[in-house]
Parts: structure tokens; C-alpha cells; sequence
């Protein structure tokens, strides 16, 4: 995408996580096209990276679904309205335009223009976890990495691979052809990763390609933002030193509320306060729903947040159409929004 | 029952009669504790060390909590997620050092 491409659409969403996602049902029931951007490379938010495989209980009307489950369902409930994903992307600022509308940039170049912002931001953006390692902070961008952005830069590299999820599994995998030499750092001999991940990873390692450490990282070694080498302790309190140029953490990702702070919203504790009617933050047009907002009363859980994005998409339709008069319909008999949905007879 | 917890070298006395996980039991004492998760044992956040005298006296770890702690650090044998410790009368006198990763 070039950096400076404007896409002007109806309503931006930040946030794909399960209620950002139901909110481009209801906004769709009343005519409003969607964009939606997730910092990360799926949909489905917390359900579908802290617990895909867990079952929730208190959805009504499904009496278990995993949490992949509930988010695969809510894109095919969504699909009629064609929602537009920006994901890997970062919404890094918010600004009001002089004609009313809304501008945000992500940290991918994106510049989108829309006249009303849903925030479905939940507990923020997820971020990789950082090791805290004395020191680390010196390596980063040089030598301590937290995601893979392009793999030549890892070629002919000495790198370790730390952590014993699917991501560490998965670049092992990816970089150990590359690399002049790799090893995989994990606490234990056990691996919560796709079992064909883990097959393929041992047979790397009894061919001789890849080296596997079952210890933990201690200490780091180098100078001048420049890595020589990672201390390793494994359970025995045995400590040894692994050369290397590269380090790759994998330790899973936690949630920070990062550039929702800076949008200009009234924040209270981390959270933005609306009001139970619009759900509408303290900027007329920008709408918080989920997890990220805050009113009396508040749970955090899923259906709440699909209430709140069927109140909020009733005043997001009087900013977007605002020559139009606002319909009540329901879904079983009304022949317009079953066109909308592509099942009119 | 009373239990002790260690946040930065400082040391924390709590008076409870809760049978609720020890994460929680913390949090409304005011101690610190990330527990970014709100305790559904996905985040390691609540990692804590387990006294040796007590690491026994605990129920012992699900294959659940001990897959979670791979996203902790600096683990030992003593290390546990908080919320994964439901209190109990016999845990009167517990004592746990806050992991660093676990302080918010
Ligand atoms: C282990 C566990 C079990 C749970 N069980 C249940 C249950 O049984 N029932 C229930 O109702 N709830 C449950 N929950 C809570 C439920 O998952 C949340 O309430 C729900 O995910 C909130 O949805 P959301 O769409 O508001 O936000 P989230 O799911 O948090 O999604 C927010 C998304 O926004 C993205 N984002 C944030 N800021 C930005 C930005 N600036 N740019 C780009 N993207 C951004 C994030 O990356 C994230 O993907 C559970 C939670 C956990 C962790
Ligand atoms: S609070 Fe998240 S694992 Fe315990």
C-alpha cells in the first residue's frame, strides 16, 4: 500500500476482537460500510489468541464454543457485509478533520478517513512480552528481536530462539535454513505448540540442524547494541554461554493500552468512560464498546459487548446518515435487512 | 488465616478468611499483581515463588498452569501462578515472594 493513500469509508473500527467484529453486523444491518484494524495477524482478539482452545460457557444460545470457534462464527456472520481488515497494523493517532470526520494512521502508512471511530480496543493492543533481562533494551533493533518483520534479515546469523510456543516453533522452522546457526532455548523438553511443529523441529535436531537448549536465558553478552552471547541456566542451576548475533524472544504477548492514551479521549484508569445509551466517549462521533470502556455497572464480557454495539450503531447511523430516518426491524421479518443479508427469498 | 508476601524485597502481611485463588487475595489487599488475565491462568502475570517450607503443602501444578508458565521468567521449581491457588485453612501461614514479572 502506498504511504499516502487515503481510504475514506463510513466507520473505522480499532480492534478485531470479538466485539469490534460484531459491531460491523449491526453497523451493516443499518447501512454502514466498515474498516477494521488489529495490531495482530488474525481476527478474534483475546478469544482467539489467549484462548482459542477454551471453551466459554456464557454466550447465549451456544452453550460451549471455543473461543476460535466463536470468532470463526462471528465472521461468517459479518461476511454479508464485506468489512475491510487491516491487520499487522497499529492505529497510531486519531485526529478530527475540519469537515467533521475522523482521521487515523497506523504505523504501516495506512491514513484512513471515516465519519464515525468505533474503539473496540479491549485491554489495548496486544504487545510481545519482554524478557526482563538487565541490559536488554541496549540489543534491541540490533540484536534482540520480538517478531520477524523480513527473514533475510536473519541470514547467515548465529540466532537463538527463545520460548516453546507455536512462534518460536514456527521461526525455528522458517529460519533454521537460513541461519548459520540456530538454537532453541526452552525451560522444559515439552512444547505447547502444533504437534506438527514439534515433530518437525526434532527431526531438525536429530539430523543436526537445529541445537536444542532446555534451560533459561540468565544473562546477555556484547557490546555496543551488538550481541556475542546469551547465558543460559538450565534446572540443575548449570550455567553456560551460547554464541549468537541474534535473539529472538517468544514468550507469548500481553496487552498495553498503547496509542488509545494519546487519541485525545477522557481516560479513566485505563479505560474510556461513555455513557449506556450511545456508548459515545467524550468526542461526539467516537464510539468505545468492549472490554476498553468503562460506566456504571460495567462486566467485562463478551455479551455486554455485543449490547453495546447494537445501541452504539443506532447513534453511529443519525452521524452517517443524517438525512435518514432510523428504522426499527427485526431480522426474522423484515424483508430489507434480509436483503442486507443476502437471504431475502 | 494470615499470609506473607514478599513484593521488592518488602514485606506484606494479609489477614484473610477468603478461599479464593491467592491472586485474588492479593489484589484486594492491594499488593501490586499484574494478573493481566484476571486469573484464567492464560497470561503468567501472577507468577509468584512459593516459600520452600510450602511448595509441598500447595496443591500440586495442573499441566494447564505449568504449560501457562512458559510465558513467565526466571522460573525455579518453587515457581506458581497465583491464581491457580485456591486458599484453604491450611495454607494459614503461607509465605510467597512476587515474581518481578508479575509486578504491575
Ligand atoms: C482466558 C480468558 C477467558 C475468558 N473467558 C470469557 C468467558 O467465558 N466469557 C466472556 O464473556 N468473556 C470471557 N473472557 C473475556 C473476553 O475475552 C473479553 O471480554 C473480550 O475478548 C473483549 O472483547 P473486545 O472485542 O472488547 O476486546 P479484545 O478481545 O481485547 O480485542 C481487542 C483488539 O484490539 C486490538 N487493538 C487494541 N488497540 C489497538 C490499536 N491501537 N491498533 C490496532 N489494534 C488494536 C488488540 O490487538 C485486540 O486484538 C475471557 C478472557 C480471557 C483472557
Ligand atoms: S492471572 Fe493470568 S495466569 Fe494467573
Amino acid at each position: 500500500m502506498s504511504e499516502n493513500h487515503m481510504i475514506e469509508t463510513d466507520v473505522v473500527i480499532v480492534g478485531a476482537g470479538p466485539c469490534g467484529l460484531f459491531a460491523v453486523f449491526e453497523l451493516g444491518l443499518n447501512d454502514m460500510k466498515c474498516h477494521v484494524v488489529d495490531i495482530l495477524d488474525k481476527v478474534g482478539g483475546q478469544c482467539a489468541e489467549l484462548y482459542p482452545e477454551k471453551p466459554i460457557y456464557d454466550i447465549p444460545a451456544l452453550p460451549v464454543v471455543s473461543g476460535q470457534e466463536l470468532t470463526d462464527r462471528l465472521m461468517q456472520q459479518i461476511e454479508p457485509f464485506k468489512p475491510v481488515f487491516h491487520l499487522n497494523q497499529m492505529v497510531e493517532s486519531l485526529t478530527k478533520l475540519d469537515d467533521g470526520r475522523w482521521k487515523m494512521m497506523t504505523d504501516a502508512g495506512t491514513n484512513l478517513v471515516a465519519k464515525v471511530v468505533v474503539i473496540a480496543a479491549g485491554g489495548g493492543s496486544f504487545v510481545p512480552k519482554k524478557p526482563p533481562i538487565k541490559g536488554i533494551d541496549a540489543y534491541e533493533g540490533a540484536s534482540v528481536f520480538y517478531s520477524v518483520r523480513r527473514m533475510e534479515t536473519f541470514r547467515d546469523r548465529t540466532i537463538v530462539i527463545a520460548g516453546g510456543g507455536d512462534s518460536a516453533l514456527d521461526w525455528t522452522l522458517n529460519l533454521a535454513p537460513l541461519a548459520k546457526k540456530l538454537t532453541l532455548v526452552h525451560r522444559r523438553d515439552e512444547f505447547r505448540a502444533a504437534p506438527h511443529s514439534v515433530a518437525a523441529m526434532r527431526e531438525l535436531v536429530a539430523a543436526g540442524k537445529v541445537d536444542l537448549r532446555i534451560a533459561q536465558i540468565a544473562g546477555l553478552e556484547g557490546e555496543g547494541g551488538q550481541l556475542s552471547g546469551i547465558q543460559l541456566k538450565d534446572d540443575k542451576g548449570e550455567t553456560s554461554v551460547v554464541q549468537c548475533d541474534a535473539l529472538l524472544p517468544f514468550y507469548g504477548l500481553t496487552m498495553k493500552l498503547g496509542p488509545v492514551a494519546q487519541f485525545g479521549l477522557n481516560l479513566h484508569e485505563n479505560l474510556i468512560p461513555v455513557d449506556t445509551e450511545k456508548f459515545e466517549t467524550s468526542e461526539p462521533g467516537v464510539f468505545a464498546i468492549g472490554d476498553i470502556n468503562s460506566y456504571p455497572g460495567k462486566l467485562k464480557l463478551i455479551l455486554s459487548g455485543f449490547h453495546e454495539a447494537a445501541l452504539m450503531a443506532q447513534q453511529a447511523f443519525r452521524i452517517v446518515h443524517p438525512d435518514r430516518k432510523l428504522r426499527f426491524q427485526y431480522t426474522t421479518s423484515s424483508s430489507d435487512l434480509q436483503q442486507k443479508l443476502g437471504v431475502a427469498a | 488465616m494470615k499470609i506473607f508476601v514478599e513484593v521488592e524485597g518488602k514485606q506484606h502481611e494479609i489477614e484473610t478468611t477468603s478461599e479464593l485463588p491467592l491472586m485474588e487475595v492479593m489484589r484486594d489487599a492491594g499488593i501490586p499483581v499484574l494478573a493481566s488475565c484476571g486469573g484464567s491462568c492464560a497470561c503468567a502475570t501472577c507468577h509468584v515463588y512459593v516459600d520452600p517450607a510450602w511448595v509441598d503443602r500447595v496443591p500440586p501444578k495442573s499441566p494447564d498452569e505449568e504449560a501457562t508458565l512458559d510465558g513467565a521468567f526466571g522460573i525455579e521449581y518453587n515457581s506458581r501462578l497465583s491464581c491457580q491457588i485456591a486458599m484453604a485453612p491450611e495454607l494459614d501461614g503461607l509465605k510467597v515472594i512476587l515474581a518481578p514479572d508479575a509486578i504491575g
